[in-house]
């Protein structure tokens, strides 16, 4: 079957803060390169979730002028607390006391989706050309297997895949080089790495999954520009995460829960650890009387530069949390995400220009100050393999007398769908009923989404093996996917005493959970229908 | 023949609306905006009836700020030919709408106008027959089948009863169910092309209406939480809190 074919110089897989950075520099550096982002969102922002405590370096290199330009960042960071939750108390960390990475009063709290709203605006005034509702959904390779493009969805398919009265053919899109800025997970980014081997001889990829919701409180409450993270409560000494509290313009508080996905416990429910962390006294007495007005999931990068993959490949580079660009330790990613665009664009233009090699890339990163804040950061998340208290005292012996400059490179053992353990060796976890004030169930959560798939479509969430949840995850695990999936997309329903796997994929919030977790990496992620998804506002 | 085609740019309707704290409207900032969903349906009837062969031009024209624009560019890119943006500040009743889009009638003396039976927003379902009551002209109404002939439409209309058929003469105002028909995607060559189409700009102002409020909104709130169910024992029980409780046997 012949598509219809468009030809750009540049073609950017994604419209995150990477992806529009890069289309940004390609078109300062060069007015007359055609470049185009397409977006699976309905508009620019919409599938854009992120705490965020924004660091400005990439964005004071890629638009030294943004304080004049009107742009959604504006909340400074005037004050900061650490707190370590036990069930009832919580112990203050002096801030004197913090790795220099964790001190944020040069940064702003932001909403990423309105500043990647307000990039695309910018990206549109120097020409870039931006699609959103066209997820890319697979790779155009050359005869000598370079990547030639991508290929946006069919629309239009009924859901036993023959194609509806309104059928619309995707068409492919080549370029000289192709951008992939998917987002933790994108599902072109993970064949590519496969493909080409990106990651051989680098540790497995770590993985978090990040919960966020915005309240709104009462003023009385309220501190603009005040940021606290906690650790401890509720979860235990071997379990990665901890939270976050923004609290933002407009009486707004972003409240937030990391969860790292080497969890070990498959009773364990992200979700609930976050709806039952809001029950501690040190949260609730500010969340009280507040009201809940967004919410939203979405899988992070953690593994840092001992799972970064090599980033270019024949044709392609790629760009931020697709390859993996996040500061763990420094909880921040669109900085780094940004940086890595801004570099790709030079490496790209240089190549359309000079002819010079894409494998620049790699050597310019390397010269830059994302690869010296990465190499300094990389031992902390691999410390807490050893536990919450181990971890703690490695990273301030790491971070504070040696500044990331130890003489050793911790490894990550195991990918994230490893490290489950059987259910029958695992003690159960009975949450607490949600009390629809404070916590809540995932059916309202997702409401609040406006997270929406045209019916009648193609299941996007594909089992390898359709029989394998029932016959071997139900049985070994308690089929972890009802519980780490945090949109209720994944269920066991039982049928006259028989258990049927069901998959509510209207449901999906896009976090990319399954994909990674799923013990026997039996469900891949694919795209739905253009726009599908959920609509967030200012996550 | 030339239709005429009116867009409305409404929040999105998967978005969960929320009401301002202060009372004074919904809150619009960094939300999804879109098309209304019946719109869409009137722009593709108009575009399936000229790709019949039975109209010549088809234009989309939408009332509102900047970004209303958006709605016309939508039109293009599924096949009408050309776009006219009225430009118009603030709350637009269906008062003003219907007087702007009589402006453009008479100027742009289309045979036909379409536009959705109402906007999901403000769910008036007034623009379209306070624009035939100002033209003169017939009206169907939720229109979920449009027969052309000659000089005359035979409308299929979603009544309460069930279905009912008119005909009306030419120049007509019709208004758009769901039901009507399943409107296209917007493919991405046709959204390049539709950025190409002409789209004129006018202004409330230029046309000489005034668009003030008639209507003076003293407030809006939010619709009372549902309370949580009960779960009964018995038929008797049941019938017992019915009568007693929520006493409405």
């Amino acid at each position: 079957m012949s598509r219809e074919v468009m030809e750009y110089d540049v073609v950017i897989v994604g419209g995150g803060p990477s992806g529009l950075s890069t289309a940004i520099k390609l078109k300062q550096l060069n007015p007359e390169i055609n470049v185009c982002v397409l977006e699976k969102a309905a508009e620019i922002g919409a599938h854009i979730l992120s705490g965020n405590v924004f660091e400005t370096r990439a964005l004071d290199e890629l638009i030294p002028n943004w304080k004049d330009l009107k742009s959604p960042v504006k909340t400074k960071v005037t004050k900061e607390k650490f707190l370590f939750l036990s069930k009832t108390k919580s112990l203050s960390w002096p801030t004197w006391l913090l790795p220099k990475v964790q001190k944020n009063h040069k940064n702003y709290i932001i909403s990423l989706a309105n500043l990647c709203r307000w990039l695309s605006e910018q990206a549109e005034a120097l020409g870039v050309e931006i699609f959103p509702g066209f997820p890319a959904s697979e790779i155009i390779y050359n005869e000598n297997g370079s990547v030639k493009g991508v290929a946006t969805q069919d629309m239009g398919i009924d859901k036993d895949g023959n194609k509806k009265d309104s059928f619309e053919s995707g068409i492919e899109l080549h370029a000289k080089v192709t951008v992939f800025a998917e987002g933790c997970r994108g599902h072109l980014g993970k064949e590519l790495i496969k493909k080409f081997e990106l990651d051989k001889d680098k540790d497995p990829q770590q993985y978090g999954i990040g919960f966020k919701e915005i309240w709104e409180v009462d003023e009385s409450k309220h501190e603009e520009g005040m940021v606290m993270h906690t650790a401890g409560w509720p979860l235990d000494n071997k379990t990665y995460g901890g939270s976050f509290m923004y609290h933002a313009e407009n009486k707004q508080i972003f409240l937030g829960y990391v969860i790292g996905l080497d969890y070990q416990n498959p009773y364990l429910s992200p979700f609930d650890e976050f709806q039952r962390f809001k029950t501690h006294p040190a949260i609730k007495k500010i969340i009280e009387g507040g009201k809940r007005i967004s919410y939203g999931a979405r899988a992070l990068i953690e593994g840092g530069l001992q799972s970064l993959p090599k980033m270019y490949m024949p044709g392609a580079l790629l760009v931020g949390c697709d390859a993996g660009t996040l500061n763990m330790p420094k909880i921040k990613g669109s900085h780094t995400a940004m940086k890595s665009g801004i570099i790709a664009a030079e490496t790209i233009h240089e190549f359309i220009k000079e002819n010079k090699e894409l494998s620049n890339y790699e050597t310019k990163f390397k010269n830059s100050w994302v690869y010296e804040e990465l190499h300094a950061a990389r031992n902390v998340k691999p410390s807490f393999s050893w536990g919450l208290i181990l971890g703690i005292i490695f990273t301030g012996i790491d971070q504070i007398l040696f500044r990331g400059k130890l003489p050793l490179t911790l490894k990550h053992k195991h990918a994230d769908h490893e490290t489950l353990k059987p259910a029958n060796s695992m003690p159960k976890i009975e949450y607490p009923k949600p009390d629809n004030v404070i916590t809540f169930d995932k059916t309202s959560s997702v409401y609040l989404t406006g997270t929406n798939h045209a019916d009648n479509q193609p299941v996007h969430l594909k089992l390898k093996d359709k029989d394998l949840p029932i016959k071997y995850t139900l049985d070994k695990y308690d089929e972890p996917a009802q519980r780490y999936c945090p949109a209720g997309v994944y269920e066991v329903q039982i049928e006259n005493n028989i258990p049927k796997f069901v998959i509510n994929s209207q449901n999906c919030i896009h976090c990319k959970t399954c994909d990674i977790k799923e013990p026997s990496q039996n469900i891949t992620w694919v795209t739905p229908e253009g726009s599908g998804g959920p609509r967030y506002g200012n996550m | 023949m030339k239709i005429l085609v009116a867009v409305k740019r409404v929040i999105d309707y998967n978005v969960q609306i929320r009401v301002k704290e202060d009372g004074s409207g919904v809150v619009t900032d960094n939300v999804k905006m879109s098309t209304n969903p019946p719109d869409d349906n009137a722009v593709e009837e108009a575009v399936k009836i000229k790709e019949a062969g039975k109209a010549t031009e088809v234009v989309a024209i939408t009332v509102g700020e900047e970004k209303a624009q958006e709605t016309v560019r939508k039109a293009l890119a599924v096949g009408a030919d050309r776009g006219i943006h009225v430009k118009a500040e603030g709350i637009l009743e269906p008062l003003a709408v219907s007087k702007i889009l009589q402006k453009v009638v008479e100027k742009e003396k289309p045979d036909l106008v379409f536009m959705g039976k109402q906007a999901i927003d403000d769910d008036c379902n007034q623009t379209g027959q306070m624009l035939a009551a100002l033209l003169n002209w017939p009206q169907a109404t939720f229109a979920s089948k449009i027969d052309v002939k000659d000089k005359s439409l035979e409308v299929t209309r979603e009544v309460d009863e069930g279905l009912e058929t008119i005909s009306v003469n030419v120049p007509a105002i019709i208004t758009c169910d769901l039901r009507l028909n399943e409107p296209r995607y917007a493919s991405l060559p046709n959204i390049m092309k539709a950025k190409k189409k002409p789209l004129e700009q006018l202004s409330a102002t230029d046309l000489g209406i005034d668009t003030k409020p008639r209507i003076e909104q003293i407030k809006v709130e939010e619709p009372p939480k549902r309370k949580a169910g009960i779960k009964v024992g018995s038929v008797s029980e049941l019938v017992q809190k019915l009568k007693n409780e929520a006493k409405v046997i």
